[in-house]
């Protein structure tokens, strides 16, 4: 079965495939988990649960580090 | 210049300088080293979900020589400012840098004069207390605020000499040397570094002579016509600034005060 679901990263609308987890969505954006922090829902997740699988309704921030005072 | 610390965090250099608003980051390499700093600011944002570039300020700054304070500007609201500091948190000890625990606490009012919210700065300086965090906490120049932001557990206030990005410099130096006062009244050590406003060299070493153990800028550097010239001048202000503080400056008099003898003089003076 390859059913989609839709979730938001970084406040965008995405459909990505039914038990994609972090991890493999970091892969298909290029992104490092290394360099970036992640929030679920508004919670902060760590690197250990990087292989939770995303849900229908997800809001998913990927963050990083820009210049700043 | 004398290690002082925050916490755990030995400080070796008192220049705090931020790594926003640089024309590219070449300029901003530079300009740090020239600088001498060994803390350097950085924001929490949104990875660009298209980038074609591909430049990250973490591929340009290097992390064995400085240790990361990530701010927790653009939150308004001291709910964000404790994600945005966790977030912060996670993504330093991923790059094992020695700035991991520790934040600069902004909790804004408003977008137009980016004044900090005492109320807000308070509760989430409590908050980032019981999750583990060295809160260094931006503040107005406000002396009652900042004791009320040290008395929920910041470990460093950090007052305003005048506005983020204004240049105007220390508007209120009387405020700012109460902050001092207050602040380190029977616990001396207790950090108070001098954040916002700088304009030019002088603002960083009118800070220092107040007695502040730091100073923090951005834009007095990175919107300088020459930022790495810039960065010298705040590099040696500073060392002036604290020099100077700690070797006591002479009373304002109101009359002058003769440096050289008018014992032997043999010339005429008037009223004599």
């Amino acid at each position: 079965m390859s059913a989609e679901i839709q979730i938001t990263v970084n406040g965008e609308s995405r459909n990505i495939p039914a038990n994609t987890s972090i991890t493999a969505l970091l892969s298909t954006m290029n992104l490092k988990p290394e360099k970036v922090a992640i929030e679920l829902n508004r919670r902060l997740v760590r690197t250990a649960q990087y292989e939770t699988e995303l849900k229908q309704g997800d809001k998913i921030e990927i963050v990083t580090f820009v210049g700043g005072g | 210049m004398e290690t002082f610390h925050i916490k755990n965090f030995a400080i070796r250099n008192r220049l705090f300088v931020g790594t926003g608003k640089y024309a590219n980051y070449e300029i901003m390499q530079q300009a740090l080293d020239a600088s001498a700093c060994q803390v350097v600011t950085v924001a929490v944002r949104r990875e660009r979900l298209i980038d074609a570039a591909g430049r990250s300020l973490l591929d340009y700054l290097d992390l064995n020589r400085y240790t990361i304070l990530p701010n927790t500007a653009g939150c308004f609201t001291a709910e964000d400012a404790v994600r945005i500091s966790l977030l912060g948190r996670d993504l330093l000890e991923k790059q094992k840098n020695p700035g991991a625990g520790w934040v600069k606490l902004e909790v804004l009012g408003d977008k137009k004069t980016l004044l900090p919210d005492p109320v807000g700065t308070i509760e989430a300086t409590r908050e980032l207390v019981k999750e583990g965090f060295t809160v260094l906490a931006y503040t107005s120049d406000d002396p009652r605020a900042a004791v009320r932001i040290k008395e929920a557990g910041a470990a460093a206030v950090m007052p305003a000499g005048s506005p983020i990005g204004s240049g105007q410099g220390v508007l209120n130096p009387l405020n700012i040397s109460l902050c001092m006062e207050l602040l380190k009244e029977n616990d001396a050590n207790f950090p108070v570094i001098v954040d916002a406003g700088v304009g030019t060299a002088s603002d960083v070493s009118i800070a220092m002579e107040l007695g502040a153990d730091g100073v923090l800028l951005n834009t007095g550097i990175a919107h300088a016509k020459d930022p790495v010239k810039m960065a010298h001048a705040m590099r040696h202000a500073l060392e002036a600034g604290r020099l100077s503080y700690k070797a006591g400056r002479i009373p304002r008099k109101r009359y002058a005060t003769a440096s050289s003898p008018f014992t032997g003089v043999i010339t005429y003076i008037p009223g004599e």
